[in-house]
């Protein structure tokens, strides 16, 4: 298990992190979201050892994480960063080494990672005369080729086209699967959802909320959405239960129910004006979850 | 995997930057244009020698005798006239115009006195020395030929006169290889000179390399920032080490096999004294090229910040290879000589032309070890704090307060 523990961190007067917790555990997509700023790129750095924290730790499996434990986490940072006159062949097989394996483990892995992501037929060319794309997929390569034990990835799905998403969210699922813990950031928040176990949302330096997507729902007020044509505008004003109403013309209404309110008094309000269409509850998207948690 | 220690992540480093250094055309360019400088170089010293050395006259056969008592007078004075008889004037003017002798001697219309009918002829230009020795022939031979008339034997004329000698000697003793030394201490100085500033830029860039590719940060999750400072300077280090041997190789080689330098074992002492100081200078200046270096975040500002050190190691050079022509046992230069600064480059020159007592050799070596520990330590320090600062370029002031936090 990934343990980020009260993790601080300022530079001069501002505060980057304060008190940052969150633990990851094997087998577990871990999505870290929040605004640019918010400190999720620091905490990473932090986690592979890149930065120092002023206060708190980083541990893996209890134990405090060492230089050594770092060679075995697999890091794709923010800045995507590869020598840019080095051939794609020669510059995986020198990460490998550099994270422990021998030469021979280390081309061979190099070897079966540019196959699995396509750009083995790339492997002679200087990383500067590939796409944006590919350069991508090398990055992702140089973060899985020597077999990590925890994954960290920094905004790994910013600036793929759809396919390299699908492959890329294949990987992490598979690595996941295989009992690796995998943290990511990324602002593509459907995308976050759909993958990921668990989320961290993280405001100012501090996490805000986190847990699956389902455990964030649960604390969010609840949501009624009416679809009923002749209703006037404010009829559901003053009703028992109802927070506030979002009118949005035609006659369909989006409610935000107080903690624990029973919807039936609504519908009943809702027949009284006429027809009613449509009568759900709605389940906020992570992207609503994550404006109110911002903006609170 | 437990087994990867820092001398690995260090062996890594170096050998990436060594292997990727040396298959760059700016290496093999570099090579191959400091070989064709120390060939000019050789030849240079070889044409200057030989401009002191043997003359190829020509003469007709009604002076050879005259040519004959030349050459004696020559070798008295340590320089050598090759006689070659041609058969009239203008088979030997020929041979001048096309260069293959240096001057023609042959008989004239005589006008007056017995060396008045005497030419010499050169090509654009006639020997100063040769002249001068000419004449003191023709006049000796003028002499004779009056003191005869007059009544007087010649011989014992000439015997008081030539006993009529000032006597020469030295306050020290003379030293015969002193120019060929002097030849090397310059070459030693210019090979250092060289590789320093050819180590350093690359150190500079390289560094900057990784912090404008931003592949640092990968790296920097499996090294420590020591390990990659550290890689980079011996790997690099290796590849000026590499360059220097080929050229000095090469440089020994064709200057011994033309003749210029006949001190084989001095020079190949001068060479491992060389290598010795080359070892001091990399540790010194490299570490400080990778600190300014880790400052500016793009290539184009790599020149501006890396020139005060550059300048240090110039000022070095320019100051030995100037003094050590104009008077290579100053007090100037040995105290120079003994400045971390400057001695990689001057004390190794002086070692070469044997002016520097084991003393000083000695409180050099001290000081230059002192200097690189100092510096070392505090390259060390502004290099880990400036090296993931990327955008602006970083204060020198800011990356040592951080140092201290």
């Amino acid at each position: 298990m990934l343990e980020i523990d009260h993790v601080s961190k300022r530079y001069g007067e501002v505060v980057a992190l304060q008190d940052m917790t969150f633990d990851v555990k094997p087998g577990e997509l871990f999505g870290f979201v929040g605004s640019n700023g918010a400190g999720k790129t620091t905490t990473m750095r932090i986690a592979l050892g890149v930065l120092a924290a002023d206060a708190g730790e980083v541990r893996w499996n209890g134990q405090r994480v060492t230089l050594d434990t770092r060679r075995r986490i697999g890091y794709m940072p923010e800045e995507r960063g590869l020598y840019p006159k080095m051939k794609v062949g020669e510059q995986l097989a020198y990460l490998g080494e550099l994270h422990g394996m021998s030469k021979a483990e280390a081309v061979a892995a190099a070897g079966e990672w540019m196959e699995r992501l396509g750009v083995a037929g790339r492997r002679d060319d200087a990383v500067q005369k590939l796409s944006l794309g590919n350069q991508q997929r090398v990055q992702l390569a140089a973060a899985l080729l020597h077999d990590p034990e925890v994954l960290v990835l920094d905004e790994p799905f910013s600036g793929l086209d759809p396919v390299a998403v699908d492959v890329m969210s294949e990987v992490l699922r598979e690595k996941c699967t295989g009992g690796v813990p995998v943290v990511f950031s990324s602002h593509q928040l459907d995308l976050v959802e759909r993958i990921c176990d668990r989320v961290g949302i993280v405001r100012s330096g501090q996490m805000v909320a986190c847990g699956s997507v389902d455990d964030l729902r649960a604390g969010a007020p609840a949501q009624l959405f009416v679809h009923a044509p002749a209703a006037h505008l404010g009829w559901a004003d003053g009703l028992p239960g109802v927070r506030c109403a979002e009118y949005r013309g035609d006659g369909r209404t989006l409610l935000t129910m107080t903690p624990g309110a029973d919807e039936q008094p609504v519908l009943q309000a809702a027949l009284a004006t006429g027809p009613v269409r449509e009568f759900s509850q709605r389940r906020p998207t992570l992207t609503e979850l994550f404006r109110e948690v911002v903006q609170a | 995997m437990s087994g990867f220690r820092p001398s690995r992540a260090v062996w890594l480093v170096g050998r990436r930057e060594f292997v990727t250094r040396v298959r760059t055309k700016a290496f093999v360019i570099g090579t191959v244009v400091a070989l064709a400088v120390i060939a000019g170089y050789v030849l240079f010293i070889r044409f200057v020698a030989n401009e002191q050395g043997t003359t190829n006259l020509a003469a007709t056969p009604d002076v050879v005798a005259v040519a004959g008592e030349l050459r004696a007078a020559a070798t008295v004075l340590d320089q050598t006239i090759a006689v070659e008889e041609v058969p009239d004037a203008a088979t030997g003017e020929r041979l001048v115009r096309d260069g293959d002798v240096d001057l023609l001697l042959t008989g004239g219309p005589a006008t007056s006195g017995s060396g008045a009918g005497v030419r010499l002829v050169g090509k654009d230009d006639v020997s100063e020395s040769v002249h001068a020795l000419v004449d003191s022939v023709l006049r000796a031979g003028a002499l004779d030929a009056e003191l005869e008339r007059a009544g007087a034997d010649p011989a014992a004329v000439r015997a008081a006169v030539e006993s009529a000698t000032a006597q020469v000697s030295t306050l020290e003793p003379n030293d015969p290889q002193r120019l060929q030394r002097l030849v090397l201490g310059i070459a030693i100085a210019a090979l250092l000179y060289g590789s320093l500033v050819f180590v350093g830029q690359a150190v500079a860039q390289g560094v900057v390399e990784e912090k404008a590719s931003r592949v640092v940060e990968l790296l920097l999750s499996t090294l420590r920032p020591w390990h990659l400072l550290l890689g980079k300077v011996l790997g690099l280090g290796a590849v000026g080490l590499l360059q220097m041997l080929i050229i000095a190789g090469v440089g020994l080689s064709v200057a011994t096999g033309l003749g210029v330098l006949d001190i084989g074992g001095i020079a190949l002492g001068t060479l491992g004294v060389g290598l010795f100081w080359y070892l001091l200078g990399l540790l010194l200046y490299a570490t400080v090229y990778a600190a300014v270096g880790s400052l500016v975040s793009r290539q184009e500002e790599v020149n501006g910040v890396v020139a005060p050190v550059t300048m240090t190691i110039v000022v070095a050079f320019v100051v030995s290879i100037n003094l050590l022509l104009a008077n290579p046992d100053s007090s100037l230069i040995a105290v120079l000589s003994l400045l971390p600064p400057f001695a990689p480059i001057l004390m190794p020159a002086r070692i070469a032309i044997g002016s520097a007592p084991l003393w000083q050799v000695g409180t050099a070596i001290v000081l230059a070890i002192l200097a690189i520990v100092a510096l070392t330590w505090l390259a060390g320090r502004i290099y880990s704090n400036a090296v993931l600062r990327t955008g602006a370029r970083v204060r020198l002031r800011d990356a040592l307060r951080a140092a201290a936090s």
